[in-house]
């Protein structure tokens, strides 16, 4: 990702699209999500990620928290799943439905105010 | 002993053996299936440790690990072996996996509000990422059935919970809800029957006992 922003001066936020995604492989999903996040960033994820990404996502982030520097992520995406809906065939043929909007940010700078089936709202803070 | 008489023997012998070796393969296959193991699962201080340490007593009479009020006393997964549980004349038997509770953030200042020194708050944030990332790993590898307790007196629309739950959903594996500490008079276990409406969700105070038996029915149905 370019880096545009001049400390202090605001937030940078990365929309990215699936198309984008869809050429990555799942560590390289979360290398970009986790890089961006650590330098400051507002990760915002068109088609989200795979519920084994998500579960990957949690994983390396807790191997890189370390005090003082980096505390971990905060997550939004809408709260009801949709792999209950699918079939046990969907999701063997790999046709997982997981296209929600994925909000991810450093957890010091990003607090969420409300969250519903329908809305996400977020306070965003420099760092 | 004459020649044909030890040859004899010798084929008795091997017949012994190709018979006793069929009978060990057959019983094997066809002894009792092994424990399943049972992960519970859920964010911290929600009463994982607690319900872990009444199943373990209520079956067999010893705990799995310390409660606390403070968050992440589990930093380890700590598995509880053959705990077997008689519901109507059957028995079930399980192996309780309590895992540490599960989120996407630690930050040691927050145990430092806990009357603890730095030191001690920065070796256990973390312990806790590295039991996160262990919990993690057991439910994508190691567990065959989940039992995710959430605290009724919270709301239970994180998102936390909605990742955690989709991985489950995600990889087949039976779930089970239960709705913790409805002793407490904040308790709402309605808000968590309609935010994961496709779920059973079993109310219970783990401290206090309360409808223990349901839970056991329960857990007997799901993964017996």
């Amino acid at each position: 990702m370019a880096e545009i922003k001049q400390p202090g001066e605001g937030v940078q936020i990365d929309l990215i699209s699936a198309k984008r995604m869809n050429g990555l492989a799942s560590m390289e999903k979360i290398r970009m999500i986790l890089d961006g996040v650590r330098d400051g960033n507002i990760v915002v994820l068109e088609e989200g990620l795979t519920p084994d990404e998500e579960s990957k996502l949690i994983e390396v982030t807790m191997t890189e928290i370390s005090p003082d520097e980096f505390n971990g992520i905060e997550i939004e995406t809408y709260p009801r799943s949709e792999a209950a809906d699918q079939s046990f065939l969907d999701r063997l043929m790999g046709r997982e439905s997981t296209k929600k909007l994925t909000v991810i940010g450093p957890a010091n700078q990003i607090e969420t105010l409300h969250k519903d089936e329908t809305l996400i709202s977020a306070l965003v803070s420099r760092k | 002993m004459p020649r044909l008489a030890r040859a004899r023997e010798d084929r008795m012998g091997l017949l012994t053996e190709l018979k006793d070796s069929i009978s060990r393969a057959a019983s094997t296959l066809f002894s009792e299936q092994d424990p399943k193991r049972i992960g519970i699962y859920g964010p911290p201080n929600a009463g994982k440790t607690t319900l872990a340490n009444r199943i373990a007593r209520d079956w067999t009479g010893d705990a799995v690990g310390p409660e606390s009020p403070i968050p992440h006393e589990t930093r380890r997964a700590r598995r509880k072996e053959n705990v077997e549980i008689e519901r109507d004349g059957k028995s079930v038997q399980i192996d309780i996996v309590d895992t540490p509770g599960v989120t996407t953030k630690v930050d040691y200042t927050e145990f430092l509000d806990h009357d603890m020194e730095k030191d001690d708050a920065v070796r256990r944030s973390r312990e806790a990422t590295e039991g996160v990332a262990e919990a993690m790993h057991w439910l994508r590898e190691d567990v065959d059935g989940v039992i995710y307790v959430l605290d009724s007196t919270k709301d239970p629309f994180t998102q936390v919970n909605t990742m955690l739950i989709g991985i489950i959903e995600s990889q087949d594996l039976p779930v089970l809800i239960f709705a913790n500490k409805i002793d407490l008079e904040d308790s709402n276990v309605q808000r968590i029957r309609n935010a994961f409406p496709q779920h059973e969700t079993v109310p219970l105070s783990a401290l206090e006992g309360d409808n223990m038996d349901e839970v056991y029915d329960k857990i007997a149905e799901y993964f017996g």
